[in-house]
């Protein structure tokens, strides 16, 4: 008789030597592990516009000369310690920080601290299509700079001594100081370009980042970790933490699980459904903000019934979004009635916002000429946005919110891209969409997603286009004084509710988990990551 | 046996133009292009974005685009990712190691585990053994990779702690990537620990992956020997005297390997399609989790760069184990 056991010694084996490979061994108490959402396209924050880069490269190795307040939208000093804006409001003349150090590496080593030069370098390099370093990477644009429309607003840039330069502007344009905060001024160091050109090597200064920021790049190995470490000469003090690894997790399961087991501290991201056991979770902390978005269903004021008012603020009033809250936001958000969220300044909490009333809403369409209703093609989102976590269900609810005043909307989607393609060329009757803020600046939702220009480019999906609001708008952008520029937005708020070219749905809360031994981390209003003063104690961590 | 050869390998030439027809229809058939995937929720001024399509090359007709690729390929060019603008074949280089390393070791644990368990279930035809492998192989095949994967990683690392969750070894060990084969590098760097590390990750992408053609080969196994222990020469060996476990293993194992190692070879196929969802779960660095990110940003140089140098290792393995065959038995070359 032949006893072949070979299957259970292989089980046997396999069990030993998970039991054995265990967990690795406990990391240094001062590396800070972050899951991140996936790979970051590059490491030179003007080429690129995802927020997965920026969190990767800005954010920990840049800074611009102004930035935001983490967890808030005010813009505060930076590289420029104080600016001065010119009456007219055309030219902003900011005054640089003494003493900033930027960055070394392998090949480079700087001799001189950050300066005008720098400021000039990186913008021109932006700026001027024949600054030899505007192609020096092959099929590099500079993606933000121009969706920013930068090159319309700034006519020039004047180094007036070493540490003072001024931005001349084509206009007076009041979010210029909210637009240099953002992720594509990032200054960058000219005398590290100028060293790699010289060496021969231009394409490296732009894939091995030298800047002025608390991390300093320590190495990539692609789709797998990024590997910061601590800069001690950082002008706001070192970070607290030795290390920073990001953990590139794709998978939002696979986050959580790393959280849970210690492997990582701080998770990107976490899917909604995976919120209520995280809270369960003695060892981790759910931290949350309120968004800096929108979620809404523009109507085409182009196209019938929907450019006649009535027929749009009928809808309004026949759209449960109470229900839709609870339902589709499982009660993490709230409610909007403005364009913008109420994080914002400008914000008008004195709009009255359209009640639920369906008796109401059928007499506004009797008066619109529609008493029986009409069909409609309801355009639905195919993906998870942050500000609208379920589409379909949210349009299955407005479906049956609509039935009730005759109006019969057939649910339409198409692919994500091509949603986005078609939704630009106006082919949309009604259509859900919405918007995450880029710069905290008001001016960043009402003239991309409202403005008359916005119609040509296709971000304002309703191709809304009111003379008196774009009149508002405009004109807010001309004023220098925050004060004043605020009752113009106010004031637009008012215009747009009346004209209700959307139903402004929700404003989406966003979640952070976090282990309990991290301290110090604070969640952003624009939805990066900021590690600088957030330390962390003990706990193995893999990549 | 050169006129087989050369018949063979005359049939790769027009199965790699396939393959780009293949990979470019697709690619390009799937709605969406680069440039709206730039823009997001943003508007795009229409002349802007007619510049980045001219920029990317996709405002010339399709046939002007595949024809441009297919030179393109003929010279060893493969592009350049539209995302991070670095070559193709720069990419695919530094993440394939990590899905040989990957598919290696699903296959080392798919054949050492699924031959004995075929062997096991012939031998003891009809027992409880046999059942229980041929029960447990076909659950193992229907399983959905997807599933199965997360199933172990929430057994394995969250609720027993036992193994990683995901990764290829941990952030401690900062091993320098000389050959991309983290075991070898985890050696090489003489970083005590390394190598544990980077055998504990191993361990459920390799079970995930390998779980499928663990279940093929187990059952590919069963059968052949159950054809094989009816034999003649088997049954003569017996009247000899020869020892049982002899006779399993030389004169009936031998023979019932011959359709398993083209199992085996068939695997190959399937063990890199399986990597592209296993990678993404495991956040595995390899080829398949970079195709998928291709896919969705339509970097369209990387999907179809990438699907033919997959396409290739999967043809030259194929060829070669057709000529392996033809070598073995001499009826196929003459066939």
């Amino acid at each position: 008789m032949i006893r072949i056991s070979a299957p259970r010694a292989l089980i046997a084996a396999a069990m030993l030597a998970a039991g054995t490979l265990a967990m690795a061994p406990a990391q240094a108490a001062s590396t800070l592990v972050f899951c991140s959402e996936g790979s970051p396209e590059g490491f030179q924050p003007q080429f690129f516009s995802t927020g997965t880069t920026f969190d990767a490269a800005s954010v920990p190795m840049f800074n611009r000369l102004v930035e935001f307040e983490i967890g808030t939208t005010n813009v505060i000093p930076a590289l420029a310690e104080k600016w001065d804006i010119a009456p007219d409001g055309k030219a902003y003349t900011f005054h640089l920080r003494h003493g900033v150090k930027f960055h070394s590496n392998a090949v480079f080593t700087p001799t001189r601290d950050f300066n005008a030069d720098d400021v000039l370098f990186s913008w021109n390099r932006m700026a001027d299509a024949n600054n030899p370093w505007h192609k020096v990477t092959a099929g590099q644009t500079f993606a933000y700079y121009e969706d920013m429309a930068m090159k319309d607003i700034v006519d020039h840039v004047e180094k007036i001594d070493p540490y003072t330069v001024k931005f001349v502007l084509k206009r007076p344009e009041a979010p210029f100081i909210a637009d240099m905060a953002m992720d594509f001024a990032s200054i960058l160091s000219a005398e590290y370009f100028d060293s790699m050109m010289k060496k021969g090597t231009p394409n490296a200064a732009d894939a091995n980042p030298i800047g002025t920021g608390p991390w300093q790049f320590s190495g990539y190995q692609k789709d797998a970790t990024i590997r910061y470490k601590a800069f001690d000469k950082h002008w706001k003090g070192r970070p607290k933490a030795d290390n920073l690894v990001y953990s590139i997790t794709k998978d939002a399961t696979a986050r959580f699980a790393k959280l849970k087991t210690g492997e990582c501290h701080v998770m990107a991201f976490p899917k909604p459904a995976d919120l209520e056991a995280m809270r369960k979770d003695p060892a981790l902390e759910v931290l949350q903000k309120e968004g800096l978005n929108v979620g809404y269903i523009a109507f085409n004021t182009e196209k019938k019934p929907f450019d006649n008012k009535l027929v749009r603020q009928a809808l309004n009033m026949a759209t449960n979004k109470e229900e839709i809250l609870k339902a589709v936001y499982q009660g993490n958000g709230q409610v909007a009635k403005n364009p913008i969220p109420p994080i914002l300044w400008s914000y008008n909490n004195n709009v009255k916002d359209y009640p639920y009333d369906v008796a109401k809403a059928k007499a506004l369409l009797a008066q619109a000429g529609y008493p029986n209703g009409f069909e409609v093609d309801l355009w639905y989102l195919p993906v998870t946005r942050p500000y609208n976590p379920d589409g379909k269900r949210m349009a299955e609810m407005i479906q049956a919110d609509w039935e009730k005043v005759g109006v019969k909307a057939k649910l339409i989607t198409y692919e994500w891209a091509e949603y986005r393609k078609r939704s630009k060329t106006g082919e949309q009757s009604v259509m859900m969409f919405g918007w995450s803020g880029d710069n905290g600046d008001p001016d960043n939702f009402f003239v991309p997603l409202l403005g008359c220009e916005a119609v040509k480019g296709g971000g304002n999906v309703a191709r809304w286009c009111n003379k008196e609001f774009n009149d508002l708008v405009q004109k807010a952008a001309q004023t220098p004084k925050q004060a004043d520029r605020a009752k113009l937005y106010e004031q637009a708020q008012v215009i747009a509710k009346e004209e209700a070219p959307w139903i402004t749905v929700a404003h989406s809360i966003r979640f952070t988990p976090v282990r309990k031994e991290v301290k110090g981390f604070k969640m952003d209003a624009t939805a990066h990551h900021y590690f600088k003063d957030v330390s962390v104690s003990g706990k193995g961590a893999d990549q | 046996m050169l006129g087989f050869i050369l018949r063979r390998v005359s049939l790769v030439i027009p199965t790699f133009f396939g393959v780009t027809l293949l990979a470019f229809s697709l690619i390009h058939l799937i709605p969406g292009d680069p440039v709206e995937t730039l823009s997001g929720e943003r508007g795009m001024d229409p002349a802007r974005r007619e510049r980045l399509l001219h920029e990317f090359g996709l405002d010339r007709p399709l046939p002007v685009q595949y024809a441009d690729y297919v030179w393109q390929v003929l010279h060893g060019d493969l592009g350049t990712s539209l995302t991070t603008h670095e070559p193709v074949m720069k990419e695919f280089l530094i993440l394939f190691p990590a899905t040989i390393e990957l598919a290696l070791c699903a296959m080392l644990l798919s054949v050492l585990v699924g031959l004995p368990a075929g062997v096991l279930a012939a031998v003891k035809r009809n027992s409880v053994a046999d059942y229980a492998v041929m029960g447990v192989s076909l659950t193992g095949y229907s399983m959905p990779i997807f599933w199965w994967a997360l199933l172990l990683i929430l057994f394995f690392s969250v609720q027993l702690g036992w193994t990683p969750v995901s990764g290829r070894i941990a952030v401690e060990f900062d091993v320098p990537a000389t050959t991309g084969f983290l075991l070898i590098d985890a050696i090489r760097s003489g970083e005590p620990g390394a190598l544990r590390s980077a055998l504990s990750h191993l361990i459920l992408p390799s079970i995930a992956l390998g779980t499928i053609p663990l279940a093929v080969i187990a059952r590919m196994t069963r059968s052949s020997m159950l054809e094989v222990l009816r034999e003649d020469y088997v049954r003569t060996a017996r009247a000899k005297g020869v020892s049982r476990l002899r006779v399993i293993v030389v004169h009936a194992l031998r023979n019932a390997l011959i359709p398993v190692i083209t199992v085996i070879g068939l695997q190959v196929g399937l063990l890199l399609s399986g990597a592209i969802l296993t990678e993404t779960i495991f956040s595995w660095p390899g080829v398949g989790n970079w195709l998928i990110h291709g896919v969705l940003s339509r970097d369209y140089p990387v999907v179809q760069g990438g699907i033919l140098l997959v396409a290739t290792i999967v043809i030259t393995v194929n060829l070669v184990v057709d000529l392996l065959y033809g070598v073995v038995n001499p009826r196929i070359r003459h066939g």
